[in-house]
C-alpha cells in the first residue's frame, strides 16, 4: 500500500470517529436526564472526582478499593448512587459504550498507522517531500500582486508531507492515541463521554489538517478548526460558569491573533502570489526578496503578522493569558490540546514560514525576545502557584516561550525538537496530576496534597520521570532539547549572550517550580483532607498504563537529537537533526550560519545548564522539604513580588482596565456623547426631513397615483363586462366557442 | 359505382365528427357527452387510418393506438370526475353545473 | 372491387346509425349499446384498410373495455332522474347552426381536395418488406415511436392514479 498517496485520508479517521460520536453518540451512550440537570444550589460537578466521589461516603468507599485492586474501569459498575440522589442504579452504562472506546481511539490509532507507514515511506524517498492535491478548493480570481504582476488566487485542498509535518503527524496521533485510551479510563464515569469523544476526535481531525496542509489557508481552517475544538473542550463542563468564561476567553484571545494571521496570510497573497508552501518557498529562495537586514520591509511586517498569529494559538505574551484558564477543562484535554499539540501550532506555523522569517531578520529578532520574555514570565508565575494543573499551564507557556527563543534565533529543528519531547514530558504530567486529581477526588490544590508517592505509586514514578525530564537533567528528553535550544540561543549569529542568560534563569526556575511541585504532591506529611484520603485509589490500568508508555517517551524521544559535542554517539543519534535541517535549509544553500566555538566553551555551558537544573530541584528540596518555613518567610519579606506572582503581574487585570473597561466601557462615553449629539442630530433632521417628505408624497399618493390606479382599474371593469356574461362556468358554453373558433379558423380557408 | 377513395372515408370521418360535436354540445347528460367525444376519436381514427392506407405506411396506425390509449385514459378520468361529481352534486346535467369559472 | 365498395358502405350506415342513436337516446343504456354499433363499423372500416392489429384493439379495448366501463358508470350513476328531464340544452339550435356551419366549411375544403384524395392503385402486396400488419406496427411502435410509447404508458398510469381518487368516497 502506498501510503503516501494515501495521507489525505489520515485526518479523515478521526473526522470519521467525529461523525459518529456526534451523530449517533448518544445511541450508544443514553444519558438519564436526571444526570444532566444540575439541582439548584448544589456545586456543579467539577472534573469527575466530585462527581462520583464527592458524596455518599458510605458507598464511595468500596469503589475506592475496587480501583486500588486494579479493576480497571468497568463499565457495568455503578456509580450513579453517588450523586446524592436517590437512584441506586440510575445509570448502568450502556452496554454499547464499549463501542465508543472502540471507535475513537481506533480511528486515532489508524491515523497513527498510516502516519507511520506514510512517513516510512518517506524516508525512503530520495526527495523527501510528498504532496497529494485532492480538489481544488477556491479556484479563481486574477489579481495583481503589490509588485503590479498578475496571479491567481487559486487554493488547493491539498495535503503536504515533508519532514516537519510527519513528525508532526506522528506526535499528534501517537500522543492523541494514548490520551484517548488515558481518557476511555478518566471520563468513565462523566456524562457527555460521547460528546467528549466526539470533540476529542474532531479536535484530532482539525490537528491532522493543520500539519497536512499544503497551504496556508488550509492550514487556517485547520487552525481555526482547533480553536473550536478548544473552546468546545474548555467549556466542557458547561453548566459550570467558570468554565464557560474559560472557552469564551480563550476563544477571543486567540481571534485577536487570528486577525494578525489572516492579515499576514492576505499580505502574503498579494506579495508572492501563492500560499501554498512550496511556491511560497520557491519565490522566497529564489532570490527575488532580498533579506531586510535594516528597516521594515513587506517581509518583516508578513512576519510579524503570521507571528501575532502564532502568539494567540501558542500562548506567547501578550496574549498568553487564555491558557492557564483552559485548564477548566477535562485533565486530557489540557494534555492533548494545551500542552501537546494545539499550542504547538503557532511554532510549526513558524517553521513552516522559515523560509520567510530566514528573510526578516527584525521578527527574528521579536521573536526571540518575545519567545524568552514570555519563558522567563511564565515560569515566574508559575513559582507560586497552588493549583497543580496551573503550575503545568504556566510551565507550558514557559516551554512555548523555549521553543520560540530557539525560532527566533533560527533554529527551527531545535524547536520542533523540542516541541516532539515536550509533547511527550507535559503530556506525561498533565495526565499525571489528573490522575493525582483523579485520586484527590477532585481536589487541585497542592496546599492539600502532600505524601501521596506511596498512595498512588504508579502515577508518581511516572510524573517523577516526566519532572526530571523537564528540569532537564542528562539523559531524559528534555535535557537534550533545552540545552540545544540554549546551546543555539549562545552560539547562533541571531542569538545573543542576555537571551542565553533569561534561557539559563528560566530552565533554573522551571527545576524548581517542577520540583517544588513534585515535593509538595508526593513528599512531606500528608496535608490531604480525611474525606479524601478516605477514597484515595490508584488510577485504573487505562490511565497508569498510558503513563507509563509516556515516560518511556519521556526518556527515550531525546535520544534522537544528541548534541555534536558527544561524539562517541554517532549520526544515528541525531536522526532528528539530520531529518529535519533540509526542511530549513535556504534554498541559496548557505548552510547553518552557526558562529564557531570552541568544544570547550560548549561543554562549560552545557555543564552551567546542568548544574543549574540540579541546583533548582536541591533549592525546591530544601525549601519544601527541609525547610518548609522558608517559602512563607520569603513571601513574607517581600509581599509586593509575591503578591504580584500570584495576581500574574495583573496582566488580566491590565487587559480588564485596558481593553474592557477603557476601550469598551471608556469609549462608549465618547461614543455617548458622539451618538447623544451628532448621531441624535443627524437621526432627528433626517426624521423631520422623512416627515416632511411623507406629507408631499401622501398627498401625491391620494391624488396622482390612487388617482390613476383607479381609473385603470374602472376602465378595465367596463372593458371587462361583455367578457364576464360570456364566462358561464358551463362546460358546454366553452366547447361552444372552440366550434366557433373552428369555424372561424375554416372559414378563413374557405373564403381565401 | 365509384371506387372506394379516401375522400369517402373523409367525409364519414367529417360526418361522424359533426355528430359527435353536436353530441356533446347538446345533450345534457354527460355519460352521453362522454360518448360522444368517443364518436369525435373514433372519427379523428378513420380518418388516420384512412391516410395511413393511403400512404401505405404504419406511422397512421401507431398514432391510432396513441389516440386510443388517450381515449382510454380520458374515458377512464372522465367517468371517475362523473362519480365524484354524481356524489358530490346528485346530477348529471351538464349545464346544472357552472364550477368552470372564479 | 365491388364487394369493398359495398362493404363500405355498410359499415358507413353502421357507423352514422350508430352514432345518431348514441346521441339521441333517452337511455343511456340504448345510447351506449348504439355507440357499440358505430364502433364495430368503424373497425370493420379498420379492417378494409389492411389494419387488422388496430381492428382487433378496436373490438378488444373500446368495445370491450371503454363500453363495460361506460356500462358500469351508468348503472353506478342513479340516471332515471336524468332520463326524465329535457335531453337537450337549451341553447341547442344555436350550437347546431354553428357545427352545420363549420361541417360545411370542411365539407367545402374536402370537396375542393377530392381529387387529390384518389388512391392511384390499390398497392396489395404493397408490405415493404413483406411484413404483416401488425409487425410494421411494432416496428413502427418500439423503434421510431419508442418515447411517445413510454409517455403514454406514463399518461395511463397517471389516469389510473387520477381515476382511482377522483372515485374515492373521500378524496
Amino acid at each position: 500500500m502506498n501510503f503516501l498517496e494515501l495521507i489525505w485520508l489520515i485526518p479523515l479517521f478521526p473526522l470519521a470517529g467525529a461523525a459518529l460520536m456526534l451523530f449517533f453518540g448518544k445511541t450508544l451512550d443514553p444519558q438519564p436526564v436526571s444526570e444532566v440537570a444540575i439541582a439548584p444550589g448544589v456545586e456543579p460537578i467539577y472534573e469527575h472526582g466530585h462527581a462520583h466521589h464527592g458524596h455518599g461516603h458510605d458507598h464511595g468507599h468500596d469503589h475506592g478499593h475496587d480501583h486500588e485492586h486494579g479493576h480497571g474501569h468497568d463499565h457495568g459498575h455503578d456509580h450513579g448512587h453517588d450523586h446524592g440522589h436517590d437512584h441506586e442504579h440510575g445509570h448502568a452504562h450502556s452496554p454499547l459504550k464499549f463501542l465508543i472506546n472502540l471507535i475513537c481511539p481506533g480511528m486515532i490509532l489508524l491515523s497513527f498507522l498510516f502516519s507511520a507507514g506514510a512517513v516510512w515511506q518517506l524516508t525512503q524517498k530520495a526527495h523527501r517531500t510528498a504532496e497529494v492535491i485532492q480538489f481544488t478548493w477556491l479556484a479563481g480570481l486574477p489579481f495583481h500582486m503589490s509588485n503590479g504582476q498578475l496571479a491567481t488566487f487559486h487554493i488547493d485542498w491539498g495535503f503536504l508531507l515533508d519532514p516537519l509535518s510527519s513528525v508532526m503527524i506522528l506526535v499528534i496521533t501517537g500522543i492523541g492515541f494514548l490520551i484517548h485510551v488515558y481518557s476511555t479510563g478518566y471520563m468513565a464515569h462523566d456524562n457527555g463521554y460521547y460528546r467528549f469523544f466526539g470533540y476529542l476526535n474532531l479536535f484530532v481531525f482539525f490537528m491532522l489538517m493543520l500539519v497536512l496542509a499544503n497551504n496556508y489557508a488550509l492550514l487556517f481552517v485547520g487552525w481555526e478548526g482547533v480553536g473550536l475544538c478548544s473552546y468546545l473542550l474548555i467549556g466542557f463542563y458547561f453548566h459550570k460558569r467558570s468554565a464557560g468564561d474559560a472557552g469564551k476567553k480563550a476563544f477571543i484571545v486567540n481571534r485577536v491573533g487570528d486577525a494578525g494571521f489572516v492579515m499576514g496570510m492576505l499580505l502574503l497573497m498579494s506579495t508572492v502570489g501563492s500560499l501554498r508552501f512550496t511556491d511560497v518557498n520557491a519565490v522566497l529562495h529564489s532570490g527575488a526578496f532580498t533579506p531586510e537586514v535594516a528597516g521594515v520591509g513587506t517581509l518583516t511586517i508578513i512576519s510579524l503578522c503570521l507571528f501575532f498569529g502564532a502568539t494567540g494559538k501558542s500562548a506567547q505574551f501578550p496574549l498568553f493569558v487564555w491558557l492557564p484558564d483552559a485548564m477548566e477543562g477535562p485533565t486530557p484535554v489540557s494534555a492533548l490540546i494545551h500542552a501537546a499539540t494545539m499550542v504547538t501550532a503557532g511554532v510549526y506555523m513558524i517553521a513552516r514560514s522559515s523560509a520567510l522569517f530566514e528573510l526578516a531578520p527584525i521578527t527574528g529578532h521579536v521573536v526571540a525576545i518575545v519567545g524568552a520574555f514570555t519563558a522567563i514570565l511564565a515560569a515566574s508565575i508559575a513559582l507560586v502557584q497552588t493549583d497543580i494543573k496551573r503550575v503545568l499551564a504556566y510551565s507550558t507557556v514557559s516551554q512555548l516561550g523555549y521553543m520560540f527563543l530557539a525560532l527566533g534565533v533560527g533554529a527551527y529543528w531545535v524547536a520542533v525538537f523540542h516541541l516532539m519531547t515536550h509533547a511527550f514530558f507535559k503530556a506525561l504530567l498533565f495526565l499525571g496530576s489528573g490522575s493525582v486529581i483523579h485520586a484527590m477526588s477532585g481536589e487541585q490544590d497542592m496546599r492539600k496534597m502532600g505524601g501521596l508517592k506511596d498512595k498512588i505509586p504508579v502515577t508518581f514514578r511516572t510524573m517523577w520521570i516526566g519532572s526530571v525530564a523537564i528540569a532537564g537533567i542528562p539523559g531524559l528528553a528534555g535535557f537534550f532539547s533545552k540545552d540545544e535550544i540554549l546551546w543555539q540561543t549562545f552560539s547562533s549569529e541571531k542569538g545573543s549572550t542576555i537571551l542565553w542568560a533569561v534561557g539559563l534563569t528560566t530552565a533554573a526556575m522551571t527545576a524548581f517550580y517542577m520540583w517544588r511541585m513534585m515535593y509538595l504532591t508526593f513528599y512531606g506529611k500528608s496535608r490531604v483532607s480525611a474525606e479524601a484520603a478516605a477514597h484515595m485509589h490508584e488510577s485504573p490500568v487505562s490511565m497508569t498504563g498510558v503513563l507509563s508508555v509516556l515516560a518511556c517517551g519521556s526518556v527515550l524521544a531525546g535520544w534522537l537529537g544528541v548534541p555534536k559535542l558527544w561524539s562517541i554517539f554517532g549520526e544515528g543519534f541525531r536522526t532528528f537533526e539530520n531529518w529535519l535541517l533540509p526542511v530549513f535549509a535556504s534554498g541559496a544553500g548557505e548552510a547553518v550560519k552557526e558562529v564557531e566555538h570552541s568544544a570547550g566553551l560548549e561543554w562549560t555551558l552545557m555543564f552551567t545548564s546542568i548544574a543549574v537544573a540540579a541546583g533548582g530541584i536541591l533549592v525546591a528540596r530544601y525549601f519544601y522539604i527541609s525547610r518548609p518555613d522558608i517559602p512563607e518567610s520569603i513571601a513574607a519579606a517581600v509581599p509586593g513580588l509575591y503578591r504580584t506572582l500570584v495576581k500574574k503581574w495583573y496582566l488580566d487585570e491590565i487587559y480588564e482596565y485596558l481593553f474592557v473597561d477603557g476601550l469598551c466601557k471608556g469609549g462608549g462615553n465618547v461614543l455617548g456623547a458622539f451618538d447623544r449629539n451628532v448621531v441624535d442630530g443627524g437621526v432627528n433632521g433626517a426624521g423631520w426631513l422623512t416627515r416632511f417628505m411623507a406629507t408631499l408624497s401622501a398627498w401625491w399618493d391620494t391624488w396622482v397615483v390612487d388617482g390613476t390606479v383607479r381609473l385603470i382599474s374602472f376602465v378595465v371593469k367596463m372593458a371587462s363586462y361583455p367578457v364576464c356574461i360570456l364566462q358561464t362556468g358551463r362546460v358546454q358554453a366553452y366547447a361552444f366557442f372552440v366550434v366557433i373558433g373552428v369555424l372561424v379558423f375554416f372559414g378563413y380557408y374557405v373564403v381565401r | 359505382m365509384h371506387p372506394i377513395t379516401t375522400a369517402h372515408y373523409l367525409a364519414l370521418s367529417l360526418a361522424l365528427l359533426l355528430i359527435g360535436t353536436v353530441g356533446v354540445l347538446t345533450r345534457r347528460n354527460v355519460v352521453i357527452i362522454l360518448m360522444s367525444i368517443e364518436l369525435i376519436l373514433n372519427a379523428v381514427n378513420i380518418n388516420l387510418i384512412a391516410f395511413s392506407h393511403m400512404w401505405q405506411h404504419a406511422t397512421g396506425q401507431v398514432f391510432a393506438i396513441f389516440v386510443i390509449t388517450d381515449a382510454v385514459a380520458e374515458a377512464a378520468v372522465g367517468l371517475g370526475i362523473l362519480i365524484a361529481l354524481f356524489r358530490n352534486k346528485e346530477t348529471v346535467q351538464a349545464d346544472e353545473i357552472d364550477l368552470l369559472k372564479w | 372491387m365491388l364487394i369493398d365498395t359495398v362493404l363500405f358502405y355498410i359499415f358507413a350506415v353502421m357507423v352514422l346509425i350508430g352514432a345518431i342513436l348514441t346521441i339521441t337516446r333517452r337511455s343511456a343504456v340504448h345510447s351506449a349499446i348504439s355507440l357499440i354499433v358505430s364502433l364495430l363499423g368503424v373497425a370493420g372500416l379498420y379492417l378494409l384498410q389492411q389494419a387488422e392489429f388496430l381492428f382487433a384493439v378496436q373490438i378488444v379495448l373500446y368495445i370491450g373495455g371503454i363500453m363495460v366501463l361506460f356500462l358500469f358508470v351508468i348503472m353506478l350513476v342513479n340516471l332515471d332522474q336524468a332520463a326524465k328531464e329535457r335531453q337537450f340544452s337549451g341553447g341547442w339550435m344555436v350550437a347546431l347552426i354553428a357545427i352545420g356551419a363549420a361541417g360545411a366549411g370542411i365539407g367545402a375544403l374536402l370537396w375542393r381536395g377530392f381529387g387529390s384524395l384518389h388512391i392511384p392503385a390499390p398497392v396489395l402486396e404493397g408490405t415493404p418488406a413483406g411484413l404483416g400488419n401488425t409487425e410494421q406496427v411494432a416496428d413502427s411502435l418500439f423503434s421510431t415511436y419508442l418515447l411517445p410509447f413510454e409517455i403514454a404508458s406514463i399518461l395511463l398510469l397517471v389516469a389510473v392514479v387520477g381515476s382511482v381518487i377522483m372515485a374515492k368516497k373521500r378524496i
